[in-house]
């Protein structure tokens, strides 16, 4: 509760905190007027890691008309607008902090979390860890004025005990019973405590539920399958939010003043099976322990890159309450439910 | 698909084997329809046999429940009106048939949120069934009553899914919150176990309450209303505890019913219910003080509690009829 009020009274002395923080670190600034950072905040450049997953190039493509957008991947950007910096490095490298050397970069969004359970975990666990920290360490020592980091409402976990809507508050149980969300985690951590330690920083953690849309994660791509296994006599409540509802969130995280950890969630919650009626799948019901033993041996054979643990995810509840951020950010979902669903089915090629 | 026709590489031909596809013809043009008949036609004949024994009021009342949880934009916990008609019908002709309930200062109960107090008796908790069914049939409007059920039923396949749509959450305070900020009624038994697996030697006696139920009802400024259950105590005839077992079991409590053991007689005796309920209370102060300042206030709603209950056994002709 303490934590809560705090960032509460943060959010609302923004700006005169800003203020301090630019007077501590002294020099780069020339000028101190708040309406100079708050230009500076809304239409200074934005470095975008990860750009080149299907969310960053949707963000990418809204906010370059307004402000420049630097995008920093490994992975090559193709039909990149012509006005979109992009660089093609690993973020760990040397060269990345030229980038924030070189510009006075009003913000970075942090989209860069890489999640594939077939990864090498060592490897995984580096660039999610280190190369968040080195981020986190350039946006102090450059004094960029707004961090988003895009966590996931997957960090709570599905567990029997939750209660139906999590607040911000909840503990991150989520990497309790499956380990590959241990880096997401611990980023979420990480951001968190910069938040405290940086407070001319404005810190932005967004923790948004199961995104839908074209993107290729596993709650899409579990929903584009033609027949869906399910839990035999597991029906929990889900929610889903649309991949533009998620992008609209993070512009309004760039907005100036916006500070601290939100829950983003779509439309109301609906049960699972109501969902694939909705989108009319067949659906496969399967005893808990015959598919659980099911995907670890196709796990084996290299089958499914579907961990095992993760069925929990259709088994117990996992669902947010995102108040805070209908208040205090003004976000709200654009879409309604059916066309949240469907937009898993839309073009992929876009 | 290419390949040998029924070779064994190419599942795609076995399945158009002649007699696969007769059996498949079978199923799908006989079997599959008639059975679908069978079943719809004992649906519709079990909803008639509700509407005869509990009146076309009943679809009325359906009706209100839908038509408010509609209004809410769907039940953010899941409750499916649907599953909850037929659980409804079921649990409706236990109250007017079997037990014949009879229920008591109903009109006490405010139409938004509250929590409703009651004591627990009769070895398996039926007692919240009935009040359930009445606050269903006699209330006005028409409410489903909110209960807490432990965590571990989320685990257990089907039965999580059962109680999802009948709208029983899992027993957390965040969620009793949400529900009475949603308006909704909550049905506590302070007692517990405690209370539902007395002796009959003890029966209509209260037990100790847990202080739960009053710093959220301050917290949150929810009215209380008493609720005493009389004829419950009756049902099953426990005659004490065989605590070896319970401890060799890791179950809180081990019962001795001997009924139970009697081929036939499972089912509890059709004991007259009668429910009373009091008039509601309201607590204010700070939710978070001493315990021995929250007892003070408990002790006012088990005594409101315990005097309609013994209203209701001076009252009662038998406890059958």
């Amino acid at each position: 509760m303490d934590r809560d009020d705090a960032m509460q009274a943060d959010l609302e002395e923004g700006t005169d905190d800003r203020r301090q923080g630019d007077r501590r670190q002294g020099g780069r600034r020339l000028s101190d007027s708040a309406s100079f950072l708050s230009e500076r905040l809304s239409a200074g450049p934005v470095v975008i890691t990860g750009i080149c997953g299907r969310l960053g190039r949707r963000l990418a493509r809204q906010l370059h008309r307004d402000r420049p957008v630097i995008g920093v991947d490994r992975r090559p950007f193709h039909d990149r607008p012509k006005d979109i910096e992009f660089h093609q490095l690993d973020i760990r490298r040397k060269k990345a902090q030229d980038i924030f050397r070189n510009g006075d970069i009003a913000a970075l969004v942090h989209l860069g979390v890489m999640h594939n359970p077939r990864g090498n975990s060592e490897e995984h666990h580096s660039w999610n860890v280190t190369g968040f920290q080195k981020m986190l360490e350039w946006v102090r020592r450059y004094n960029v004025p707004k961090l988003v980091l895009i966590s996931s409402a997957n960090v709570y976990g599905p567990r029997p005990d939750n209660p139906q809507f999590l607040t911000e508050e909840a503990p991150l149980l989520g990497a309790g019973a499956f380990s590959e969300i241990r880096d997401l985690v611990e980023l979420d951590m990480l951001a968190q405590s910069f938040f405290w330690k940086h407070p001319q920083t404005e810190t932005v953690v967004l923790r948004p539920t199961h995104i839908l849309g074209t993107v290729r994660n596993a709650p899409s791509n579990y929903l584009r399958l033609k027949v869906v296994p399910t839990l035999m006599g597991f029906d929990p409540m889900i929610q889903v939010v649309h991949q533009d509802d998620v992008v609209q969130a993070i512009r309004l995280a760039l907005r100036p003043g916006a500070r601290g950890i939100f829950n983003v969630a779509g439309p109301a919650p609906v049960a699972l099976g109501q969902a694939l009626r909705t989108l009319g799948r067949a659906t496969l019901p399967l005893p808990h322990a015959v598919a659980r033993r099911g995907i670890e041996r196709l796990w084996n054979l290299r089958m499914t890159s579907f961990p095992a643990p993760e069925l929990d995810y259709i088994r117990y509840v996992c669902m947010v309450d995102d108040s805070r951020a209908r208040e205090v950010l003004g976000y709200e979902s654009r879409f309604d439910l059916t066309s949240t669903l469907k937009a898993v089915d839309e073009e992929r090629w876009v | 698909m290419r390949g040998v026709p029924g070779s064994a590489q190419n599942p795609g031909a076995l399945l158009r084997h002649p007699l696969l596809a007769r059996l498949t013809d079978f199923a799908a043009q006989d079997v599959i329809p008639r059975a679908q008949r069978a079943y719809g036609s004992a649906r519709e004949s079990f909803e008639d046999a509700t509407v005869r024994v509990l009146g076309s009021d009943f679809d009325a009342r359906i009706e209100q429940l839908r038509a408010r949880y509609q209004r809410m934009g769907g039940d953010p916990f899941g409750l499916d009106p649907e599953t909850a008609k037929l659980a409804l019908g079921i649990v409706s002709i236990f109250h007017r048939v079997y037990f014949r309930a009879d229920v008591h200062g109903v009109e006490n109960v405010p139409s938004g949120r509250v929590l409703l107090v009651a004591n627990h008796s009769g070895q398996v908790p039926i007692d919240g069934v009935i009040i359930g069914a009445s606050m269903f049939l006699d209330g006005e409007p028409p409410r489903v009553i909110r209960a807490m059920v432990e965590k571990w039923v989320q685990t257990l396949p089907y039965v999580n899914v059962l109680f999802r749509s009948l709208g029983q959450v899992v027993g957390v305070p965040e969620n009793c919150r949400r529900l009475l900020e949603l308006g909704e009624m909550i049905l506590v038994f302070p007692e517990g176990t405690r209370g539902i697996s007395k002796p009959f030697s003890q029966r209509y006696q209260l037990q100790d309450f847990g202080l739960g139920f009053m710093r959220l009802a301050i917290e949150t400024d929810t009215p209380i209303v008493p609720v005493a259950v009389v004829g419950a105590e009756e049902q099953y005839v426990n005659l004490g505890n065989f605590e070896l077992l319970a401890r060799a079991m890791g179950m809180p409590v081990a019962p001795v019913v001997p009924q139970w053991f009697i081929p036939g007689l499972q089912m509890p005796l059709p004991t007259k219910y009668r429910l009373h309920f009091g008039e509601p209370m309201r607590f204010s102060g700070d939710p978070d003080d001493d315990d021995s300042v929250i007892e003070e206030k408990v002790y006012l709603v088990r005594q409101t509690i315990q005097a309609l209950i013994d209203r209701g056994l001076r009252e009662r002709p038998s406890v059958f009829w």
